[in-house]
């Protein structure tokens, strides 16, 4: 590990190992820097270590990964595992935590490709033991072969949720129900996406062949929930919701000792915020996404950003970005010259155009339910200091105008998790309150430390 | 309430959770261990003293804080397992090292 490269790429999922390879190969100084001790990301999570049935019930999607961090690992590229990044500035200086001890990097260019995280969904119980998230399973099965055991519930909306669904029933693990709280009304909203998706019809082929394991095992399936909530008393003890409108509704309670949560994935913005990257609202995607151009360049100069952290594209999608990327600082750094790069990236272009085919259907298909988004007043928004929706509500009605504020007012996001957990539904909260637009109401700042460090750690730099 | 379906390895280390020993598959992390040794709770929390597992598994919620060889405030899910490793609750707010 050096002090200084031309090229420091961020996150080793599919983007970051796409982007660090590539750049290798014309010839950049670039190290990949990752949280994990492998390569992978959370997609492709210990995939040079997946072995036996396991490959199997995770599904060739997943070992397209393996492909990934062979290459990468075969580039001339540097990989910095296990370091924790507490410090980044728009001086493209950053700070890694590595082995309790902090060190300095800087580069002259930086490829961001910190990810996506989970959607938080909160609900009545969502922080009793018991309840996790959908995505918490599959770490779990990917990286440690450890799956539920007793009685399992999968409960939320998108992709992931049918995915492991499909991927638990492989390995023989025994799902209770699936409670799909998808509002009734999407799917015709998500129509005149249809066409556009025909052209990736590989990915509606997938979905629908989850669909299919899933009614072949006799799973219940409850759609179009409401009111879904994790109940007990210390623990998790059944998942409660209500089905059919009206006269028809009636109420649901399933004994349970596992939740699984989702509802879709929103990107991983803190870092392009601390590097100061410009960000915008994405209606369709209901999230906040990297302003930025086909090439990835964001506001600043010498911040790119490729994959799901600059807005969700899927997995197959940010490693094209990722290469094409590492095209464009390539030719920043003078490795080749916009012809040569131009002609590299129309193959990648045209590929990645028909990956992102599929987003807009998906998108408009799994929205968000209104009632995780704006839950109810004695629901904890902020997990970390505890806080409710009606805190909140109070907050915005007493004059809070956004985050930052709500913030100083009530503790929320001002625990470990730094508001990662609470963000997004604070500020939709507020927006709802105060009859502000979201863009207007903003997000957390984000400062330095990212991530919690000890003052021995830091002295030891 | 989880357990394993696949012999990634066959190498196991000891841990020393809540000071019981366990054996435990190598090369997960202390909060998958500590799903799959049954544990019902990780920490309590600061606020309220309620018990919490691991959420996201991906180092981002903090919800797995537990103290790992008498290190207070560690991501559970982001620490390897290591032999002999000992890993307790966190309860509530971590104490500050006593003065000698």
């Amino acid at each position: 590990m050096k002090q200084h490269y031309e090229l420091l790429v961020i996150g080793a999922g599919p983007a970051g190992l796409a982007a660090a390879t590539d750049a290798a190969r014309l010839g950049v100084d670039v190290a990949l820097v990752d949280e994990q001790k492998f390569p992978g990301g959370q997609i492709y999570r210990n995939v040079s270590r997946a072995r036996g049935q396991l490959i199997n019930y995770l599904g060739k999607d997943y070992m397209r990964g393996k492909q990934l961090v062979v290459e990468f690992l075969q580039s001339a590229a540097d990989y910095i595992d296990n370091a924790s990044l507490w410090y980044l500035d728009d001086r493209l200086e950053a700070g890694l935590l590595i082995d309790g001890a902090s060190r300095f990097i800087s580069c002259d260019q930086m490829i961001l490709a910190s990810g996506a995280q989970e959607r938080p969904m909160p609900l009545p119980g969502w922080h009793k033991p018991g309840v996790m998230t959908a995505g918490a399973g599959q770490i779990l099965l990917k990286s440690a072969a450890v799956v539920p055991q007793g009685k399992l519930v999968l409960a939320g909306s998108g992709p992931l949720l049918l995915l492991l669904a499909a991927q638990y029933l492989r390995a023989g693990v025994a799902i209770e129900a699936i409670v799909d709280t998808t509002p009734a009304s999407r799917l015709i909203g998500a129509l005149p996406g249809l066409p556009r998706a025909l052209g990736a019809i590989d990915y509606l082929l997938k979905g629908l062949s989850y669909m299919h394991a899933i009614r072949k095992a006799r799973i219940p399936v409850y759609k179009h929930v409401d009111d879904l909530r994790a109940e007990g008393d210390e623990r998790l003890e059944a998942v409660c919701f209500s089905v059919g409108r009206g006269n028809a509704a009636s109420e649901m309670r399933i004994a349970a000792d596992t939740l699984m949560l989702h509802q879709g994935v929103i990107p991983n913005t803190r870092l392009p915020l601390a590097a100061g990257c410009d960000l915008a609202w994405d209606q369709q995607q209901q999230s906040w996404k990297v302003s930025r151009d086909d090439w990835g360049q964001s506001s600043v100069d010498q911040v790119m950003v490729a994959g799901d952290c600059g807005g969700i594209v899927g997995a197959r999608a940010a490693e094209l970005q990722g290469r094409l990327c590492a095209l464009q600082v390539a030719c920043k750094l003078n490795k080749l010259d916009q012809d040569q790069r131009d002609r590299a990236a129309t193959p990648i272009s045209k590929f990645l155009n028909r990956h992102l085919a599929i987003r807009p259907f998906i998108d408009a298909l799994y929205a968000p339910a209104p009632a995780y988004q704006l839950p109810a007043d004695d629901t904890l928004v902020c997990r970390c200091e505890e806080i409710s929706a009606g805190e909140i509500r109070a907050a915005a009605r007493l004059g809070c105008v956004g985050p930052n504020q709500a913030k100083a007012f009530t503790r929320c996001g001002m625990g470990p998790c730094q508001g990662c957990l609470c963000g997004s539904t604070v500020a939709t909260l507020i927006a709802d309150e105060t009859g502000a637009a979201i863009e207007d109401v903003g997000y957390f700042k984000v400062r330095p430390p990212l991530k919690p460090i000890t003052l021995g750690e830091l002295s030891s730099s | 309430m989880f357990r394993r379906i696949e012999d990634i390895g066959s190498d196991t280390v000891t841990l020393w959770i809540d000071k019981r020993e366990f054996q435990v598959p190598a090369g997960i992390s202390v909060a998958a261990a500590v799903l799959l040794c049954g544990f019902d709770k990780v920490r309590d929390t600061p606020v309220s003293g309620s018990p919490r597992l691991p959420y996201c598994m991906m180092g981002i919620c903090f919800d797995c804080l537990m103290c790992i060889d008498g290190v207070p405030n560690q991501q559970a899910c982001q620490v390897e397992v290591r032999h002999n490793m000992t890993i307790d609750y966190q309860r509530g707010a971590a104490e500050l090292p006593q003065q000698e």
